[in-house]
């Protein structure tokens, strides 16, 4: 199996190679995707079925002479695969149509197959060596995508911070499997498992990944550059990296905490929950502050990476406290909960790509009445909006419900300190929670109804084949994976009990299709009685309302209160659509502010109406450095114009109090 | 089996048919308390079935999402409704949906409601979207923290269970105290009550959910005014099988029985409207910036309640 699955990855690789050459030709853009698809299909049905198989090792003559490049396939790496590849064939059947609006085809066709392939080898490496090689390949390859719209205002910022942040991850990377190998060279990750660290030494790995995955995963507050990179990319490229590259970033966390680190420490789960719920509310408020759609989506993104946080938070906890069943229950929520933000993240920038094509306006406040000239996309954008904002019986109510069934188990945790935590992360979920509704309400609102706010609006047109038809599968995957969860979870049982040693109970027995969390009394979801008593009863009474009682319509102009003609400009915009939230939580968090600017009488300029927000994580903690880091700049400015004598004597100098420093060491 | 879904659907019904009863008793109590004749007790069944009978008039810009949220809004109310026990507990399908799913569909019902009204491209829609979506991320998380400490109480999050806990070893506790106060504000924000919203006004300005509604007409604004009566009676039937669970059957029994359940359930209901009519008529209502401080006490005393039960070791 496992054989196969790198042959694949060749054959993704190979594909990059050929674009290169390919691309000058008119069949460029539809056989690459078509060959990304086709080979992405056969990665995740290979991976899908391993998931119960025993894991497999195999050792390639690259990498580390010592050591040579290890993959191995276990029912994590092989649910992870499937998670991936899943999202990497929406976004190449989406790109089959998208992909002929590219205006540089050139800069994206070589990278996308490679990206593919970086993930994949990502989640095969069993070495350090390999891992970090993949890792550092698939930043690479998506910045260079990113970097593919350069001409586009702000590119080069985003490019440039995630650049940087994305050194600063696998510096950490880096350190924390220096740790790991402990210093006795076991760079492989069996050697890792076979030699735990002592636990200070423990934390300090488990430190040190926080910042390398959850720099990638955009974990608050090392977001920065995930609201700037992945909107600047092509839109199945947003998708891929909101959708697919954060799940494999929590992939790297799980493999390092759950596997290499040796035994769970309690307090570990401490930060991890602290963090996991400040980035769910966080980046839902930036949500909703936002007005450009694809940081709307990006920023959501954050929002579902701080939910798995918290759900691996609360798994850590279990786990360090022995109660299996309740870790198994966590961990599954989050891995359901990454599947799912994969599936509607995917509908959702497939979606905004289809606007984009459709309009060329990406701001919320030049949108509006799509769903009349784009019908089809349009409900498929609706389904991932009730999705993402945990609505049943969609998927993500799914997730979210199980991981409110593990905040109920979690007053069997013997530490006092988690009893006082986890109850306030609870209120920070539940709050994220309402305000993504609030958040895509607004988005679908003001994309797609109401009367359209500028001209390219009004001339919108639906989108091709290719993109409806990814959008129609995802969306139809969204209510699959929300009706028949079972089979989901069932089908996660063997990386809980490959992690945590316990399994959730088998779904299928107990009431027909529910989930079941613990137990039959305490709580269960049926997902698919939800979505047929909810469509029987709206057909049953819309049917008996329009036989038996009225089903004449009339058109008039809208009522609006009696106050008539007024003009699409009256509409609620996103930004006064979030004014009331923006009043209540962005004074507190982002110390937001309107300022009145009206000029005096007989001046023939307009009043304006300015919000100013501010970025707390921004200004208080990347502003000082890249402050300090200017100021450092200046200094040292002087030393690019000295003679050579004095450069000459400076390396004397260093020289000297080198070895001195040398002496004084011996 | 067949006993069960008898009652299962009879309970179906039996909220279908009393909802407008409730709305209308809710009127005429205020209007009574207000010294005014007010409307008979069964004005909205007349309502209801004139709205029915009445051509749609449909605004021009507004597009299918329009015409179909009106039966999606009913149908995810009538199913949550259906879930909360009435007269009685652990019925056919009472494990199909627990009180987080319950909450989570009213949830839905609310989401399509603020799309359609956002759907026209009117101004009015937008106001009442805006504000709708403001209360609710702020009630939600309070109600969830309700269900929280329920739930730790109870040992479950299903309704049937937590009732029959409570039917028989249910007791006065300090969260719990905590729980109904956090509900009981929860319930008025919800169903667009003084002190959060009037259902009565039509000054535009203040108001809500009337804002979001404002361009239904016919057959789609009954269905509407048909979920908004079935939330009302979802609320106290939730509030009075948690918290006041006398008389509720927790088994299978002999017609009588039902009967006398079904009296107790009456009676409780009557008893919610007066409340809610006094409440509403002794109190003014707030100033839409001051709800969120009025929902924050809600979701403080949910948190304490959640965490006094996480500290004792519950579960």
């Amino acid at each position: 199996m496992i054989i196969g699955i790198l042959l694949c990855v060749v054959a993704l690789l190979a594909l990059a190679m050929a674009a290169t050459a390919l691309v000058r030709g008119k069949l460029a853009t539809p056989v690459v995707y078509s060959g990304c698809l086709l080979l992405s299909l056969v990665l995740a049905t290979l991976a899908a079925v391993s998931v119960v198989a025993a894991p497999t090792t195999t050792i390639l003559p690259i990498g580390l002479p010592w050591v040579g490049a290890r993959f191995r396939l276990d029912a994590l790496a092989a649910a992870f695969l499937a998670i991936i590849n899943i999202g990497a064939a929406g976004a190449s059947a989406f790109g089959i149509g998208y992909g002929r609006h590219e205006t540089t085809p050139g800069r994206v066709l070589p990278f996308f197959p490679a990206f593919l392939a970086a993930m994949n080898l990502v989640v095969l490496a069993a070495d350090a060596y390999s891992f970090l090689f993949a890792w550092e390949l698939m930043s690479l390859t998506s910045w260079a995508l990113v970097m593919s719209t350069q001409r586009s205002p702000g590119t080069a910022r985003a490019g440039f911070v995630y650049l940087l942040m994305a050194s600063l991850g696998t510096f950490a990377l880096l350190l924390g499997f220096g740790l790991l190998s402990g210093g006795g060279g076991f760079y492989t990750f069996d050697a890792m498992r076979t030699h735990p660290l002592p636990p200070g030494l423990a934390a300090l790995a488990l430190f040190l990944v926080l910042i390398g995955a959850g720099s990638k995963a955009g974990l608050v507050p090392l977001h920065i550059w995930l609201p700037l990179a992945h909107p600047a990319a092509p839109s199945h490229v947003s998708a891929l990296m909101s959708g697919v590259m954060t799940k494999v970033a929590i992939y790297a966390f799980i493999r390092i905490t759950f596997d290499l680190l040796g035994p769970m420490v309690w307090w570990w789960s401490a930060p991890v929950l602290i963090l996991g719920g400040c980035t769910a509310a966080m980046g839902v408020l930036h949500a909703l502050m936002e007005t450009d759609l694809k940081r709307v989506l990006a920023y959501s993104t954050i929002e579902n990476v701080g939910i798995i946080f918290v759900a691996l938070g609360l798994a850590m906890a279990f786990k360090a406290s022995g109660l299996a069943g309740a870790a198994a229950l966590a961990l599954t929520a989050a891995l359901f909960h990454a599947m799912n933000h994969m599936l509607f993240k995917g509908v959702l920038f497939y979606g905004a790509g289809t606007v984009i094509v459709a309009t060329g306006e990406r701001s919320l406040e030049r949108l509006g009445g799509l769903i009349k000239r784009m019908p089809v996309s349009s409900a498929a954008v609706l389904v991932g909006s009730m999705a993402i904002s945990a609505l049943p019986p969609f998927n993500g109510f799914a997730s979210e419900w199980l991981i409110f069934q593990s905040i109920l188990v979690s007053p069997q945790l013997p530490q006092m300190g988690l009893k006082l935590l986890v109850p306030a992360i609870g209120v920070l979920l539940a709050l994220a929670a309402a305000l993504a509704a609030a958040c895509f309400v607004r988005a679908f609102g003001t994309t797609y109804l109401g009367r359209p706010r500028s001209a390219a609006a009004e001339g919108a047109v639906e989108a091709d084949r290719w993109s409806i038809g990814a959008m129609v599968v995802f969306a139809a995957l969204c209510l699959a994976a929300g009706i028949f969860p079972t089979i989901v979870i069932d089908w996660l049982q063997p990386v809980s009990r490959l992690l945590v040693g316990g399994a959730m109970p088998a779904q299928g027995g107990g009431n027909w299709l529910s989930i079941v969390p613990v137990s039959a009394s305490r709580s269960s979801y049926n997902g698919f009685l939800v979505f047929a008593f909810v469509v029987a009863s709206a057909g049953i009474v819309a049917t008996a309302v329009h036989r038996f009682a009225s089903r004449a319509v009339r058109r008039a102009p809208a009522w609006d209160c009696g106050y008539p003609g007024a003009g699409p400009v009256a509409q609620y915009s996103a930004t006064s659509l979030s004014q009331p939230l923006r009043r209540v939580f962005g004074s507190v968090v982002f110390a937001s502010r309107e300022q009145v600017e009206m000029p005096p009488p007989g001046d023939m300029r307009p009043a304006r109406l300015q919000r100013i927000l501010r970025d707390p994580v921004w200004d208080l903690g990347y502003a000082p450095v890249a402050r300090s880091v200017n100021a450092a700049a200046t200094v040292l400015n002087r030393l690019q114009f000295l003679t050579i004598r004095r450069y000459l004597g400076l390396v004397f100098l260093t020289l000297v109090l080198l070895l001195v420093a040398l002496a004084l060491w011996e | 089996m067949v006993g069960t879904l008898a009652a299962q659907l009879l309970q179906m019904l039996l909220v279908l048919a009393l909802a407008p009863g409730v709305t209308g008793l809710v009127r005429k109590l205020k209007a009574r308390l207000q010294r005014r004749i007010g409307p008979p007790v069964l004005q909205p069944y007349r309502d209801l079935r004139r709205l029915l009978g009445k051509e749609v008039v449909l605004a021009e810009s507004t597009s299918w999402l329009f015409r179909a949220a009106p039966y999606l809004i009913f149908a995810t109310t009538w199913v949550s409704a259906a879930l909360v026990p009435t007269f009685q507990a652990g019925l056919l399908f009472s494990w199909t949906g627990d009180l987080i799913a319950i909450v989570a569909l009213l949830g839905a019902a609310r989401f399509l409601q603020a799309l359609a009204a956002l759907d026209a491209g009117t101004s009015f829609g937008g106001i009442g979207a805006s504000r709708e979506m403001m209360i609710a991320s702020l009630a939600e998380p309070a109600m969830i923290m309700v269900v929280f400490t329920v739930a730790l109480v109870a040992g479950s999050t299903l309704l049937s269970t937590i009732a029959e806990f409570m039917v028989n070893t249910g007791g006065l506790r300090v969260s719990l105290g905590m729980a109904l106060i956090a509900l009981v504000i929860v319930a008025l924000a919800e169903n667009a009550r003084i002190p959060v919203d009037n259902p009565a006004t039509h000054l535009e300005l203040t108001m809500v959910h009337e804002a979001m509604v404002l361009e239904y007409s016919g057959r789609h604004l009954a269905m509407i005014e048909m979920a908004g009566s079935l939330r009302l009676l979802l609320y106290l039937s939730l509030i009075a099988c948690i918290f006041a669970p006398f008389g509720l059957l927790t088994h299978a029994a002999g017609l009588l029985a039902h009967a006398g359940a079904l009296a107790a359930y009456l009676l409780k209901m009557v008893i919610g409207c007066v409340l809610l009519a006094t409440l509403e008529t002794t109190i003014a209502k707030m100033r839409v910036f001051r709800v969120p401080d009025f929902l924050g006490i809600a979701l403080m005393l949910g948190l304490l309640a959640t965490l006094l039960l996480f500290v004792a070791g519950h579960m």
